[in-house]
């Protein structure tokens, strides 16, 4: 009588379990586990898939004889989700690659499971710079930025056009700190001072006292060191409160879409670090524009790494006819990397991806001359400048 | 009293064969781990009729405390456990002591949002690694002997633990205590009125359940191997909550049940649905308030009620 | 130049006049719950769903129809405590003879399902809504400069507070609301149609939520996460005046506001929990809130 009920369910939760699919050995799998839903949706989320989706297809959609599948899930920033799914695919759907992560809490745990399971992780979108650091992993890769290459971009380059006194605005966790000492670094090394920094908890909406520290301190220099709402919040705050007359905007993580949604009005003046800008030459603009048809929206920096890294990938695995992830691992920390996003590309024995950074600033209303034309290039920096060819020394690989 | 030993037996059958039928091991200890979490909150929720709205402070806090000691002070694996649930007891006196003075309502509030403070403190405190959370947690062994590495060992430990707190459940509610607790939330003014301590006694209810939550959580940080915010946060506390309540508050299996669903639920529709999955489980929490009170176990109960005995 | 706390004069002061800024908003968000709860003895654990939508309701209003700021502030609360209603009228009403745990349950439930709808449509990063072209500039104060904008949001929060307190605790209908809660059948035995009488007080709860979300949609990127982050400090903030308090509500709001503007300065980090503590130390030194009724 109460057996059927409860042993029911139970063992219609174990059929669903064991209802999953085998490994499929004839075909190539590529995960690509992301926020889907969450605050990093619009800078990656089905954009990145079909980033992805597209590099395949470029690619001819099959390598080494076998067909290309993507699988797709929303890590809803739970490393818990990020991590199980990665080792269900590695276990039971045969992953040769998985790409993605955006956040960095849920990147270092794939990048754990990658180095057990052994099957390459291509991390793009977060920002820890400890991925390539003391969490590196052998299989781990790198790519579009990092804190160390945010910080050396946009304070680096306005400091030497004399923004000399910085005040920062920091979002209170991991990645805030670390973009605020990675620029502090630079600013102190090129003769610059930090007036005063103020931590403010992450997600908060209201600036206003922040803000009014910053002026009262006199500082040339406004460092947001934050990214997403929390970067949207604290400019529109500081245009509100005529912040942005006396002091120059920095953003230490802004992507095209946020300089979208809060419009070249409030955005004007801003300087800002990327690793990829859509219109920088004729094939960023032709990636662009296959992307805006299906996305409606210009691409951001990761999206472009997302096609990139695909791309990158399946050349190593047809290079080294191979999907032996050591073998593949191996020739891409030798390959050069020539294409859409950049020209003289290179994994680093740490797992970063050294590649040219530019520091932009957003154009002024009366500069854009056509939808989505937002940045002007301030200044190239190379993929040394930017994050160093030296290996991160915290990772145990650099050793070699 | 047949039908419940056969039920039983069909489980414990199904739970000692599952690593062998196919099932995912580190799938299973997680179920495991949630259904835990589920029975010490129902302690309160079902025999005590105490909402608390930041159980997850003790689950996360105790698994913060495991994670790190194993990964930054290379304690012992049972010694690591042992210490979080204690952190997790002193945790539930300390709230506790604040919200049993209230009932009801008033109850619920506190503990929210003293279990958002909690939050906040693990958002800024330094070792719990902020919003990257504790990573690479290694299982260790069982003071040195059983290594706990592979996933089906780990499993049968986790079954042990979880089966020896499903037991001392069900004591606590069949003893003298368990009575007392009963006629509290019977009646409670009729309990003072009998000369009872009532607010020890809840706060006794309360940190026993936080404590096992708490065992819980310890347990999940070295299944999975990480800790992060979303252990502290409120949407981990309303889990629980929707768990016991679909499942069915006030019976022994139904927190299981519940975690079983819910858990489940997230793991194969973030597949499908994505984002939609809150709107899903809010709808599932509409449902349960308006038709479905007494959840899964207690409708079954409700309608086999002659005799049969409660499970 | 004098120092309190090693802060000078000025930013003290400029603090403390966005503390107000801050405590105005807070006291109109917990008008509205202590409205609900007061009248209802309904934890309304959706009304930072409510305010998000009221904030949407005037993005899309905006974007889609072309309906302007002013507009807005009085058709979204109408809208969104329509919807406020129909929730009523099809879940809450149901549950009224049960334990009040289940009302905030149910509540819980449609914040996810909001929220959750939300999220869906318009993704989690937020979306820009301008200030109005007649409120926008400053006034220069001398220590600070202070938006026109805010000093509009404390006027409106303080005027609909006091209407608000003044409908329901001077006028004749005040007067009937605050029977019906203290005893239903009795009043319905003068012919007082209460069912309706608690529908609408819900649903004008719930348009004073989105009122407040109307009001912040040009300060602060509207998006779906907005109100969930925000309801546990108002509630908080409800549970410090005392629960079934309209005063105790806006007092509070104004005071914390205040204390959480120098928190601020003094010690950032702990702004977000100030609240809490606050919380923890009143209810532990007088249970029932600062000016609550039991």
């Amino acid at each position: 009588m109460l057996k059927p009920g409860t042993t029911t369910l139970f063992a219609l939760l174990s059929l669903c379990a064991c209802a999953r699919a085998a490994a499929a050995t004839d075909q190539i799998v590529i995960g690509d586990i992301d926020d889907l839903s969450g605050v990093y949706a619009d800078v990656i989320g089905q954009g990145g898939i079909e980033a992805v989706n597209m590099a395949i297809a470029d690619f001819g959609g099959t390598v080494l004889g076998k067909k290309i599948v993507l699988l797709s899930v929303d890590h809803q920033n739970k490393p818990d989700i990020g991590a199980s799914k990665f080792r269900e695919w590695a276990d039971q759907n045969g992953l040769n690659m998985l790409i993605g992560g955006s956040n960095t809490g849920v990147s270092i745990a794939m990048s754990k499971v990658a180095a057990v399971k052994k099957v390459p992780f291509i991390a793009i979108g977060a920002a820890g710079a400890s991925l390539t650091g003391a969490d590196c992993t052998a299989y781990t890769v790198h790519y579009s930025y990092d804190t160390t290459a945010l910080g050396n971009g946009t304070a680096g380059a306005i400091v030497k056009q004399g923004g000399k006194s910085w005040f920062f605005i920091t979002a209170d966790y991991a990645f805030g700190t670390q973009l605020q000492e990675a620029a502090a670094r630079v600013v102190l090394a090129n003769g610059g001072k930090v007036l005063g920094a103020v931590r403010a908890p992450l997600g908060t909406t209201d600036y206003s006292s922040f803000l009014l520290q910053a002026q009262a301190s006199g500082a040339q220099v406004l460092g947001l060191a934050n990214a997403g709402t929390d970067f949207s919040n604290s400019l529109k705050g500081a245009n509100e409160f005529g912040l942005t007359k006396t002091m120059t905007p920095a953003a230490l993580l802004a992507f095209i879409s946020d300089i979208h949604s809060l419009t070249l009005q409030t955005a004007h003046g801003l300087y800002l670090t990327t690793a990829w800008y859509w219109d920088l030459n004729d094939e960023t603009r032709a990636f662009a524009k296959r992307y805006f048809a299906k996305m409606h929206k210009e691409p951001s920096m990761n999206q472009a790494a997302y096609y990139s890294a695909t791309m990158q990938y399946l050349s190593a695995v047809k290079a080294v006819r191979s999907t032996d992830a050591d073998l593949v691992m191996a020739h891409l920390k030798q390959a050069k990397i020539n294409d859409m996003f950049t020209k003289n590309g290179y994994v680093r024995a740490d797992g970063w991806m050294v590649h040219t950074m530019y520091v932009m600033q957003v154009k002024t209303p009366a500069e854009s001359k056509y939808p989505w034309d937002y940045y002007k290039v301030i200044k190239v920096m190379s993929g040394e400048e930017a994050d160093g060819p030296q290996s991160d020394p915290a990772c145990t690989l650099a050793k070699k | 009293m047949r039908a419940q030993i056969a039920v039983y037996a069909v489980l414990a059958i199904l739970a000692l064969a599952a690593p062998f039928l196919g099932l995912y091991p580190v799938f299973l200890m997680k179920l495991l781990c949630f259904a835990m979490f589920a029975c010490a909150f129902n302690l309160l929720l079902g025999y005590t009729k105490m909402l608390s709205f930041g159980h997850a402070a003790y689950f996360g806090s105790s698994a913060y405390v495991t994670g790190w000691l194993v990964t930054a002070r290379g304690w012992g694996t049972i010694e690591a456990i042992l210490a979080g649930v204690a952190l997790a007891t002193l945790l539930g006196l300390v709230i506790g002591a604040i919200a049993v003075r209230r009932q009801g309502i008033y109850f619920a509030m506190i503990t929210l949002a003293l279990s958002q403070l909690v939050f906040f403190i693990c958002l800024q405190a330094q070792f719990t690694g902020g919003e990257n959370g504790l990573q690479g947690i290694s299982r260790g062994s069982i003071f040195g002997i059983i290594a706990l590495g592979h996933d089906r060992t780990m499993y049968y430990f986790v079954l042990a633990v979880f089966v020896a707190v499903y037991l001392l459940i069900r004591r606590i509610v069949h003893s003298p205590f368990g009575q007392v607790l009963k006629a509290i939330r019977a009646n409670e003014p009729r309990a003072i009125s009998l000369g009872y301590k009532v607010d020890r006694y809840k706060l006794l209810a309360f940190v026993l359940s936080a404590s096992l939550a708490g065992l819980a959580g310890s347990l999940k940080a070295l299944v999975l191997g990480f800790v992060t915010l979303s252990d502290v946060s409120q949407g981990t506390s309303g889990e629980v909550i929707l768990m016991t309540l679909l499942g069915g508050s006030g019976t022994f299996l139904g927190p299981v049940v519940g975690a079983n669903v819910v858990v489940a639920l997230q793991e194969y529709l973030s597949d499908v649905v994505g984002a939609w999955v809150s709107v899903i489980i809010g709808a599932i929490f509409v449902i349960c308030v308006m038709t479905f009170r007494r959840g899964f176990v207690g409708e079954i109960q409700g309608r086999f009620a002659r005799g049969a005995g409660k499970l | 130049m004098t120092t309190v706390f090693g802060v000078p004069l000025p930013a003290i002061l400029g603090q403390l006049m966005l503390g107000l800024v801050n405590g105005s908003f807070y006291a109109l968000l917990s008008l509205g719950l202590a409205v609900i709860f007061g009248l209802m003895g309904v934890v309304n654990f959706a009304h930072g769903a409510f305010y998000m939508l009221g904030a949407f309701a005037a993005y899309v209003a905006l974007q889609f129809l072309g309906v302007n700021y002013w507009c807005a502030l009085i058709l979204a609360p109408l809208a969104v405590g329509l919807l406020g209603i129909v929730v009523e009228r099809l879940f809450l009403r149901h549950l009224y003879q049960l334990d009040p745990l289940y009302g905030l349950l149910l509540t819980f439930g449609i914040a996810l399902i909001i929220e959750g709808i939300m999220r869906g449509l318009f993704g989690a990063s937020g979306k820009s809504y301008p200030v109005p072209p007649l409120l926008q500039g400053g006034f220069n104060l001398g220590f600070m400069v202070l938006p026109i904008y805010r000093a509009w949001v404390v006027l409106a929060s303080l005027a609909v507070c006091g209407i608000t307190w003044f409908l329901i605790e001077r006028t004749r209908l005040g007067a009937t609301l605050r029977a019906a809660t203290e005893n239903a059948r009795l009043v319905q035995a003068f012919g007082i149609n209460v069912p309706l009488l608690v529908m609408s007080t819900y649903g004008a709860g719930v348009a004073l939520a989105a009122l407040a979300g109307v009001l912040a949609a040009p300060v602060v990127q509207v998006s779906p996460l907005m109100g969930s982050s925000l309801v546990i400090v108002v509630f908080a903030v409800v549970v410090i005046g005392g629960m079934g308090s309209i005063l105790g509500a806006v007092v509070s709001g104004l005071v914390l506001g205040l204390i959480e503007g120098l928190t601020k300065v003094v010690y950032p980090e702990a702004s977000n929990i100030v609240v809490f503590v606050i919380m923890a130390v009143v209810l532990i030194w007088r249970p029932t809130g600062l000016f609550g009724k039991e």
